[in-house]
């Protein structure tokens, strides 16, 4: 079982994401759950969602302890949350960094998703869309298909700008 | 058609493809998902109902029970607080004998408040003449609430039926899960005590004390009655749909030691502890509780028994293992554990079985 | 320390130490506001969230001998997760549709004991006008001496902007996706039938109006009645820099009138002295938020209507002819 925490802020789609990823594994032929923890926060505040995918069936409902992967939507929770607790010890690390952040011990891939959609302007509601950029981006990590990840993007969102941020990203993360 | 998305959504489909004439709406976290999906089927056309936007959960059964006497299709969602508060009319809507679907996201009661996901909210509405269905997978939520029509209309049984989802783990977790068609699996309502204004007569009028005992007992048929509907309905899915569902479900129980009892997502999660413990040379197996009313007894003859209760009844004990006790007679490990919403995993029910102290009581990270 | 501050343990013995705490310096655009915060600045709220910044002024007029009674909504959330608080009174949390119910108790208790200590409930919309309904008109009706306030973002924000009772005409909800079929209810008319000590409307818009009436009210023996108008970001759709403003546009554009009544006598406050006579157009209110997106022109044709209706009786009842 392939185990991914997402740690993002309350508003930034951050669950959509976790949605969208695991929908992709699901095309793909795996079995996969997504699952928002939820604190009694407002906008802003950090929310962790996590995604398992597994070629059985997933009968496990309770936190993931000891991720795979750990994504991280915005660079600053990192200062209010230890995102690499309970890291496996081979896990990595992908980061939304404009500074290109890289994490001490574990192989760290910063993507400046948010620049991706600044420069595409793909905002909602005065936020950039990062889920499209994101999906791009863990295709590239091969944790999905590049197919399953344009399927996803495909039927969820209208705009193709969101495919070209789904493209740039991939392009943008180095393996 | 293979769908992915979360615990409510199947709900929420569920109804939409049983085709209620009336649903009555109040939100209340974490079920609230269903009532908006059901809002937007109303919407779009795709469900032809009427929509009650009630202004408390009381109102919300109330509106049920209006419309469920005329002899239509009904269907509400709750939670917590909004369950307790319609306690009233949950005791009316039986007493009826008003086959009224309900889904239930558990969670737990204030004060102080706290979302997480806990039964004592369902469980303390035992005694109210309901059918409570308990289940742990998306796919579950979406085949339970649409046999749960069939089972409450049968006129055998004429009693509501609750579905109950473990709040945030099952209501807001995405899976895949396959729609059907229904056709006719779902028979069309046909409540013989309808409202007929052709055929004048008083509804819940004052009552002499045998005359009510007798309707009392007549409930008590009723939830006897619904043990065989309800296997024939499951048995009837497993034909049409292919997905089979027994009146609980084990797990590894061929040549168990030790079983573990659980009901909701707590009952999927304690298969993984059953083969960790099997790698260890423990012969463990589990039960998965399904219906708690009618409250059906597995056989558990000669075995070590660990019941995992997400609730409480204070003054008493953990209601699963107390009336697994009362009912077959064994000396379960009573392990209270994950009342609002608190985590356990895999890892931790195994250690349950592995420190078992049969006929005691233990709360889970509160008497470490 | 200012922030979260921590409470001690529940249990029989429960009881809550009070810290005075003072923000850092910061300037009050408005007069005689006493500095003191009761409500500390770390809350859990969104961004320009309406109900703390109402709660803020309620309860600097309120004072120390003061205990709020609230019910489920986002104020339950705004006060932080146990075992910090964000505010620094005592606060009993309670059901749904209970608030005015167990104010009515815990003020007839004080007064048993000789206490003045002023009870004050804190309630949202649908705590008020659909499921608290039954409660506040018992309440009233005894002559409860206490406080009731209904801070009105006009759906039930706290679950996630669903439809409730005060929804107006038109407007998107996530249980109203196509915009809301029915007309808000008139709750200040329910409450005038009751005839309380004091009756006042309010906006988050207008501190001093708002810290002017609470200060009134509290002064008066028997059941007080505030609405406040309480426009939230997420909810209405607009950009949480904005509530201030979209206070504004409702009072100018005469959809939420100022007024306060005391002893029957109907007085017009504040900003809604100018908008009597001279009003901005509403669509200058519903174009600039989100939830409004689908209303038709039969619906805003309506809500002038209703408008115009709501300041003519007004009026008229200012003018003694009613
Ligand atoms: C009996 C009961 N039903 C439903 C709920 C769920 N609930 C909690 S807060 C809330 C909405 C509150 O709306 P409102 O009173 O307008 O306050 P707001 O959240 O908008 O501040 C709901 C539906 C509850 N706590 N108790
Ligand atoms: S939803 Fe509205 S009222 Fe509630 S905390 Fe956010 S801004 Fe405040
Ligand atoms: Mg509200």
């Amino acid at each position: 079982m392939f185990e991914i925490r997402l740690h993002s802020r309350g508003g930034q789609g951050g669950v959509t994401a976790a949605k969208l990823i695991a929908y992709a594994a699901f095309l793909d032929g795996k079995y996969a759950t997504a699952t928002p923890l939820y604190g009694a926060e407002r906008r802003g505040a950090p929310v962790v969602s996590f995604i398992r995918i597994d070629d059985r069936p997933i009968r496990v409902y309770s936190q993931i302890r000891n991720p795979d992967l750990v994504i991280v939507l915005d660079e600053s929770i990192m200062e209010l949350v230890d995102v690499l607790k309970g890291l496996k010890p081979d896990g990595e690390v992908f980061v939304n960094s404009q500074k290109g952040t890289c994490v001490e011990g574990h192989r760290t891939y910063p993507v400046d998703l948010t620049s991706i959609s600044l420069s595409l302007d793909l905002v909602l509601a005065g936020n950039p869309i990062l889920n499209t950029p994101l999906i791009g981006a863990i295709a590239k990590l091969g944790v999905i298909s590049q197919e399953s990840a344009k399927q996803v993007i495909a039927e969820t969102f209208r705009d193709e700008r969101n495919v070209e941020a789904a493209l740039r990203a991939y392009e943008e993360l180095k393996i | 058609m293979l769908t992915f998305g979360t615990g409510n959504k199947a709900v929420a489909m569920a109804v939409r493809d049983a085709k209620p004439v009336v649903v009555a709406a109040y939100p209340i976290t974490p079920q609230t998902e269903i009532v908006e999906e059901l809002a937007n089927y109303v919407t779009d056309g795709s469900l032809d109902a009427r929509y009650i936007p009630v202004e408390s959960e009381h109102s919300s059964m109330a509106a049920c029970i209006g419309a469920a006497a005329t002899g239509v299709r009904t269907f509400t969602a709750t939670s917590s607080h909004g369950l307790v508060y319609m306690c009233e009319m949950l005791h009316m809507s039986a007493g009826a004998r008003l086959p009224i679907v309900m889904a239930n996201a558990n969670r737990s009661i204030g004060p102080g408040w706290n979302i997480g996901a806990e039964h004592t909210d369902s469980i303390s509405m035992r005694d109210t003449g309901w059918l409570q269905v308990y289940v742990s997978s998306v796919q579950e939520a979406y085949d339970v609430t649409l046999m749960a029509f069939r089972i409450a209309e049968h006129t055998d049984v004429l009693l509501p039926v609750m579905i109950n989802l473990d709040g945030f783990l099952l209501t807001h977790i995405t899976q895949t899960f396959e729609t059907v068609e229904p056709d006719d699996f779902i028979p069309p309502i046909a409540t013989p005590h309808a409202i007929d204004i052709n055929n004048p007569g008083g509804y819940g009028t004052l009552t002499p004390g045998d005359t009510h005992f007798k309707f009392r007992r007549d409930i008590e048929r009723g939830m006897q009655a619904s043990i065989p509907v309800i296997e024939e309905t499951e048995a009837d899915f497993a034909r049409r749909f292919g997905r089979e569902y027994h009146l609980y479900d084990e797990y590894r129980m061929e040549d168990a030691d030790v079983v573990i009892i659980a009901m909701g997502t707590f009952g999927k999660e304690m298969e993984v502890a059953v083969d960790i413990l099997r790698e260890e040379g423990i012969r463990a197996g589990a039960i998965r509780m399904r219906w708690f009313r009618p409250f059906i007894t597995p056989d558990l003859d000669g075995k070590d028994v660990v019941v995992i209760d997400r609730d409480y009844s204070f003054g008493f004990g953990g209601v699963v293992a107390n009336e697994l006790q009362a009912k077959c007679g064994c000396k379960p490990f009573s392990v209270i554990a994950g009342l609002g919403g608190q985590e356990v995993t895999y890892d931790d029910i195994a250690e349950f079985v592995r420190i078992q102290r049969p006929g005691t009581e233990h709360w889970f990270g509160v008497d470490d | 320390m200012h922030g979260m501050r921590s409470i001690l343990p529940a249990g029989p013995n429960q009881y809550f130490i009070i810290i005075h705490v003072k923000y850092p310096k910061e300037r009050l655009d408005t007069m005689a506001i006493p500095d003191e915060e009761f409500l500390l600045k770390t809350t859990s709220a969104c961004a320009g969230c309406p109900s703390s910044l109402i709660l803020r002024y309620v309860t600097k007029a309120a004072g120390t001998d003061t205990v709020l009674v609230i019910p489920a909504c986002c104020t339950s959330v705004i006060q932080g997760v146990y075992p910090t608080t964000a505010m620094n009174l005592p606060v009993y949390n309670v059901a749904f549709a209970s608030a005015a119910a167990v104010a009515s108790g815990m003020s007839e208790a004080f007064r048993a004991e000789g206490k003045k200590t002023n009870v004050i409930c804190y309630a949202g919309d649908g705590g008020t006008i659909d499921i608290g309904i039954q409660a506040l008109s018992g309440a009233l009706e005894r002559g409860t001496d206490f406080l009731y306030i209904c801070y009105d973002n006009e759906a039930y924000s706290n679950t996630g902007m669903q439809r409730s009772g005060a929804t107006p005409l038109g407007a998107m909800t996530t249980t109203t996706p196509g915009g809301k079929k029915d007309h808000k209810k008139d709750l200040d008319a329910i409450v005038a039938a009751h005839n309380p000590v004091y009756q006042a409307t309010a906006c988050a818009a207008y501190p001093q109006d708002l810290y002017n009436k609470v200060e009134k009210a509290l002064t008066i023996p028997g059941p007080k009645f505030m609405h406040v108008l309480a426009p939230c970001p997420p909810g209405w759709r607009f950009p949480s820099e904005k509530t201030v403003e979209m206070g504004k546009l409702a009072v100018k554009a005469g959809l939420w009138v100022l007024y306060e009544r005391e002893n029957g006598k109907l007085t017009i406050t504040g900003a809604s002295k100018a908008a009597m006579k001279k009003r901005i157009p509403v669509e200058d209110y519903l174009s600039v938020q989100g939830r409004f997106r689908k209303i038709t022109a039969e619906q805003t044709a309506e809500i002038k209507k209703t408008v115009e209706e709501n300041i003519a009786r007004l009026q008229r009842e200012v003018d003694g002819i009613c």
